[in-house]
């Protein structure tokens, strides 16, 4: 917790969302501003002098856990990872996530998320047991994926999502990063080009790259996840020579998996 | 009282409930998932949220891919004597040859590591472990093991309740009968019937002003454990990590991988000298923690100490390359949070409450408590690190101990009949207890309550002690427990973090009383625990741990017990520490 008396040389007034799932408002909070404070420091004082029932999910503080996801001025952001000198004499309006519902105050029911996680099927599924011979490239070309800390900054900014709210069909960027992390492990050899292209919808995604954008931990989500699993889609159900030849190899296949009509998206 | 009829108890039945989702917590999870009993996972946060993530040196196992001469004996003999032998033997014994195994499990449900060149789990260095031996993954590790946990257990058919938090163990016939439990998203409680707990709680070093631990390491597992009867141990072992962040205040504490030195990065202090030659001139910066952490606090203390009272540490001899492919994420902390580029200039350091050894006393085989029904694994549990904790051995522990623990809790509801359910008039007593802080109109506010807590811990029973000021931290303590009967929180059950606050520091002021009781019986200075008016490792506390129990009453009970001596065999293992801290082993 941050003191007033650790010295301070001005105040920063912050308008918090406050409030539930059917109705808040913000409310105007008076913050005394420290050297190198962020957004979560100003809230937690608040909390401590102000609102002791302000509700905001937060742990490592650290920007290595992804709990502490809002919207500042109108920016998914991690609130440990934003400095309040960013924004020098302009109001700070902070927000929950807009695509997720509002459980109370700054908190969202991201469970949405996990419940797509169970989804992912099929799980990591190597064909040889360990140890594992590898190198460190192929752990490297991995590693990206794997620095994903679920915070849902990139869920929140999907349009597709946010906009558009079609839940049902696409899993959005986040996931996509999971699929792409267990495609592109050099062990694994389950295949998720069925599930990419069906109920993972990663056709929906027209590659604004605005999930990349708001990644915290600067994970090229758009090139090097989805598009590469858009790649593996049309190779399958939309390459004719592939096609042909898939047909050829393995006639009866064909009927299997029924590939839906491309829209127009 | 008609508190129960206002908010909804929804009553659920598993035949192991799971309080902790970190690694242990998961790890045991799986075990008793594949054992094919139903087990529920309960977590003070979201899945993939517990401290685990922040894990970012390695996980300690003697695989020797990087140095041929390296096995599980050496990491025996490091461990125990940087536990500095009261740790308890077996519990070594089990870490230290099950870990490497435990560790190639991880890689068969998805995690990677970094590699050798020829192709196996890469090893570096690490504070007081005798050879490169901490498995990892670029300066992420525990995420990368928490990750590969949730992961595999999200497809085991185990249920997990999010941000739901225990406030109660039921006890019938003297054996675990169930839990309730408070769900944040709906305000709602949640009564668990259930034949066996494990708690995989993890720390309490929200305790102190200056901790890299999060919100949730208020170590209410702990006080749930003692008050359904189960005993702790080596309380006053607390870890303060060396190297922290100092400034800006805003993450004073928060977390500097000893992964930077292991790596290479050097200590200095204002004077421009690499002071650790004073402490320890065979290790360095790689001594253990204990060293380090004093180190740098009596360099503060001669006055020189940097602008914000730590030292400099120092890694950008090694070139921004290496540092942005080997620390990445600590440099971006740095950059993002303290404007320093840690591959131009030195980083501000200083200890910060990090790692509990003490704990709950389990079997080591089983990891049961003193109360049938009741397993505990990983921070929670004590006797493994002994008086110090090496780096590297926490994230082994969680799999090891993770994974024995879910074994033991399963083979004993295996066999256990199904306890009686848990009365109404009890579940109703509890309930009326935990809104008592709601129902105050005023009080103390829970957030001074706890700043107040923190100074105390802090100044009376921190990194250094003394028998008056742990006396003094006492009876403050016991002012700050009455005040804590007045603690008035607004709003309702939904979401409410004043009121979460207020239930947890009841399991802070009990263990901060632990530690302070713990601290004064052990009139001797030993790995972490360091009295100024005993500085001396005294060879008559090697033979014993400090444990705690607490009465009906709620008052608690500072003893001894015998540490476990090794067995013959492991004594062997030992013998070449002849003549080093070893008085504390019998029969050498």
């Amino acid at each position: 917790m941050i003191e007033a008396s650790a010295g301070h040389d001005r105040e920063q007034v912050l308008y918090v969302y406050r409030g539930d799932s059917d109705h808040g408002q913000e409310v105007a909070y008076r913050v005394p501003v420290v050297p190198g404070m962020v957004v979560l420091d100003a809230l937690h004082f608040i909390q401590a002098h102000q609102a002791p029932d302000l509700a905001v999910r937060w742990n490592c503080k650290a920007a290595h856990c992804g709990s502490c996801s809002a919207e500042i001025n109108g920016q998914p952001r991690l609130l440990c990872k934003t400095r309040l000198d960013e924004y020098g004499a302009d109001d700070l309006h902070v927000q929950p996530l807009h695509t997720f519902p509002v459980i109370r105050d700054l908190v969202t029911d991201v469970s949405w998320n996990y419940e797509r996680a169970q989804d992912l099927v099929p799980a990591f599924h190597p064909d040889e047991s360990p140890p594992f011979h590898l190198q460190q490239w192929e752990v490297d070309r991995v590693e990206e994926f794997h620095r994903c800390i679920e915070c849902f900054l990139c869920q929140d900014a999907c349009h597709v999502l946010r906009e558009h709210g079609l839940f049902g069909q696409y899993w959005g960027p986040q996931l996509m990063v999971r699929v792409a992390e267990l495609e592109m492990h050099p062990m694994d050899t389950g295949n998720r080009t069925a599930l990419l292209h069906g109920a993972a919808g990663v056709g929906l995604c027209n590659v604004t790259h605005c999930c990349s954008d708001v990644c915290p931990e600067g994970i090229e989500i758009t090139h090097n996840a989805i598009i590469p699993l858009k790649e593996r889609v049309a190779d399958q159900y939309y390459d004719p020579v592939g096609e042909w030849l898939h047909k050829l190899i393995r006639p009866k296949a064909k009927s299997a998996v029924p590939a839906p009509a491309i829209q127009d998206r | 009282m008609n508190a129960a009829r206002k908010y909804a108890v929804e009553s659920l039945s598993y035949d192991v409930l799971v309080i902790g989702a970190g690694g242990a917590g998961l790890r045991a999870a799986v075990a008793i998932s594949d054992a094919g009993l139903s087990v529920g996972v309960v977590s003070k946060s979201l899945l993939g949220k517990a401290h685990t993530v922040m894990a970012e040196g390695g996980v300690a196992a003697a695989m020797a891919h990087v140095d041929a001469d390296d096995n599980w004996e050496v990491h025996f003999r490091d461990t125990m004597k940087s536990g500095h032998f009261i740790n308890n033997a077996r519990m070594v014994e089990l870490l230290t040859t099950e870990a490497p195994e435990r560790v190639l499990e991880l890689e068969s449900w998805g995690a990677v590591f970094d590699r050798t060149p020829e192709g196996d789990i890469m090893q570096r260095a690490f504070g007081a472990h005798s050879y490169r031996r901490l498995c990892h993954v670029g300066d992420h590790t525990g995420k990368e093991l928490l990750r590969t946990l949730q992961n595999r257990v999200t497809h085991l058919g185990v249920t997990f309740y999010p941000e739901v938090i225990v406030t109660r163990l039921f006890l019938i016939d003297g054996r675990i009968a169930g839990a309730l439990a408070y769900q944040r998203r709906d305000g709602h409680f949640l009564l668990f019937q259930t034949r066996a707990v494990v708690l995989a709680t993890g720390g309490w070093g929200r305790l102190y002003a200056t901790s890299s631990n999060s919100w949730e390491s208020t170590g209410d597992g702990t006080a749930l454990a003692v008050t359904a009867g189960a005993t702790l141990s080596d309380m006053e072992m607390v870890q303060f990590h060396p190297t922290g962040m100092v400034w800006p205040p805003g993450v004073r504490g928060l977390l500097v991988t000893e992964g930077v030195r292991g790596e290479g990065g050097v200590l200095v202090n204002a004077e421009g000298r690499r002071f650790m030659a004073d402490y320890d001139a065979e290790r360095m910066e790689l001594s253990s923690r204990d060293v380090v952490a004093r180190a740098i606090y009596r360099e503060v203390q001669a006055g020189r100490g940097t602008p914000h009272g730590g030292a400099w540490l120092d890694i950008t001899a090694r070139g921004s390359d290496f540092i942005n492919r080997k620390l990445p994420s600590m440099r971006a902390q740095f950059l993002a949070l303290a404007d320093v580029d840690i591959t131009r200039q030195p980083m501000e350091v200083a200890p910060t409450c990090h790692y509990m050894m003490g704990g709950v006393r389990v079997d080591p085989d089983t990891c049961t408590t003193a109360v049938p029904g009741l397993f505990a694994a990983g921070e929670v549990a004590a006797g493994l690190h002994g008086a110090n904790r090496l780096g590297g051995n926490s994230l082994a522990d969680l799999l090891v101990f993770g994974k024995r623990s879910g074994e033991g809790a399963a083979a004993f509801a295996r066999q256990a009949p199904s306890p009686p359910a848990v009365s109404t008039r009890q579940v109703q007593a509890e309930i009326d207890r935990v809104l008592k802080p709601l129902e105050r109109v005023d009080g103390p506010s829970p957030y001074q309550l706890h700043s107040d807590l923190q100074q105390l811990m802090s100044h009376h029973a921190g990194l250094a002690r003394t028998g008056s000021a742990l006396s003094e931290g006492l009876y403050h303590l016991l002012e700050l427990r009455e005040q804590a009967r007045h603690l008035a929180v607004p709003g309702g059950t939904l979401y409410n973090p004043g009121w979460n606050l207020a239930l947890d520091l009841d399991a802070l002021l009990l263990l901060g009383e632990a530690i302070i009781d713990s601290a004064l019986e052990r009139t001797e200075s030993r790995g972490a625990h360091f009295r100024e008016d005993c500085p001396a490792e005294d060879p008559a506390w090697a033979q014993v741990n400090v444990v705690i129990t607490q009465d009906e009453e709620g008052a608690l009970h500072v003893g001894t017990a015998p540490v476990v001596p090794p067995g013959p065999r492991l004594q062997h293992i030992l013998s070449p520490l002849d003549g080093q801290s070893t008085a504390g082993r019998t029969g050498s």
